[in-house]
C-alpha cells in the first residue's frame, strides 16, 4: 500500500512503514513542521510502528531537521515502536557523525537491510 | 576535509565585501543564499565545499532570524560576503541583543544528545575553516577555504 503527500511517500512493506522524502532539501522550518506533523500522525495511527525513513534523493539537511528526527524517535519509542534510517548520502551522514547522532539513530546503508533488521 | 591553517588566509578588506540587507524572515533569508551560491558555482568550488558553505549559511541565517532577531520581521539581517576562487567569507549580522557563543552548551554530551536543538553553531564550526563572532555575538563571520587552493 502506498500513500503520497506533498512531502512524503509512505510504502507499507513486510509490516514496515517506509517513508521516502519528496524534498531534496529538508531545511525550512515550515516544511519540517509539515513533515513532522505527517510523521507524528502516522506514528499515532500505527500501534508499535516499524518506521523506516529512507533518505534516497535527500541532499541537504539542517539542524532543525535533526531536531525533528530526535523528537520523532522519542515519539516512536514512547509508543513502543522502532525507528530506523537508511540510504543516507555520505555528505549527510557526515552531519550525523559530527553531531554524534550517528550513534543515537539506527542507521542502515540500504533500506532492504533496515527492513530485514526489524524482525 | 582538507586540513589547512585558516590564519594563512588573506581575509578581505571591508571594501571588498558585497552587502545585502533583508527583512528578518525565513523566506527573505533565501535571497542572499541564492546570490552567494551562484558566485560559488562560478568560482570553482567542489560539491563538498559548496555543501559546507550552503549548510553553514543556512544555519547562520536561521539563527539570525529566529534567535538573534527573535522572529521579529520588522528587524533586518545584514549579510556581507566575498567570494573568490581561494576562499569565501560570509558575515551575517542581526539586530538582536547578541550572545556569548561560549555559553552555548555542547550538544554532543550524553545528557544533551537527545535534545532537539542547539546544533547549528556546532555544524557551522565543523564545516567552515574559520568562524568569528563580532559585535557581542550579533555578527558571525565565517570563512571557507577552497580545498582546491588549500596548498597555495
Amino acid at each position: 500500500m502506498t500513500e503520497k503527500s506533498p512531502h512524503l511517500t509512505i510504502i507499507e512493506e513486510d509490516s514496515v512503514n517506509m517513508v521516502r522524502f519528496s524534498d531534496r532539501k529538508i531545511l525550512e522550518e515550515l516544511s519540517i513542521r509539515e513533515i513532522e506533523d505527517e510523521l507524528f500522525a502516522l506514528v499515532s495511527a500505527t500501534p508499535a510502528i516499524k518506521l523506516l525513513l529512507n533518505f534516497t534523493n535527500v541532499e541537504h539537511l539542517s539542524s532543525a531537521a535533526l531536531g525533528m528526527l530526535i523528537n520523532l524517535k522519542k515519539e516512536v519509542e514512547g509508543k513502543k515502536g522502532k525507528l530506523k534510517l537508511s540510504n543516507i548520502n555520505p555528505q549527510i551522514y557526515e552531519v550525523f557523525k559530527i553531531t554524534r547522532l550517528s550513534k543515537h539513530f539506527d542507521i542502515h546503508e540500504q533500506s532492504s537491510d533496515a527492513i530485514s533488521s526489524f524482525s | 576535509m582538507t586540513p589547512v591553517d585558516p590564519h594563512n588566509v588573506d581575509l578581505p578588506s571591508d571594501d571588498e565585501f558585497k552587502v545585502i540587507e533583508i527583512q528578518s524572515t525565513l523566506t527573505e533569508a533565501k535571497k542572499p543564499e541564492s546570490l552567494i551560491l551562484k558566485e560559488i558555482e562560478a568560482s570553482g568550488y567542489d560539491e563538498d565545499a559548496t555543501f559546507a558553505i550552503k549548510l553553514a549559511l543556512e544555519e547562520a541565517m536561521t539563527n539570525a532570524v529566529r534567535h538573534g532577531n527573535s522572529g521579529d520581521a520588522n528587524k533586518k539581517v545584514r549579510v556581507r560576503y566575498v567570494v573568490n576562487p581561494k576562499h569565501v567569507t560570509i558575515c551575517v549580522r542581526d539586530e538582536g541583543e547578541g550572545f556569548c557563543p561560549d555559553d552555548i552548551p555542547d550538544p554532543t554530551t550524553p545528557d544533551r544528545l537527545s535534545l532537539p536543538c542547539g546544533r547549528g553553531i556546532m555544524l557551522i564550526r565543523a564545516y567552515m575553516n574559520e568562524v568569528e563572532y563580532r559585535e557581542d555575538g550579533r555578527e558571525i563571520c565565517m570563512t571557507k577555504i577552497n580545498p582546491a587552493h588549500a596548498q597555495d
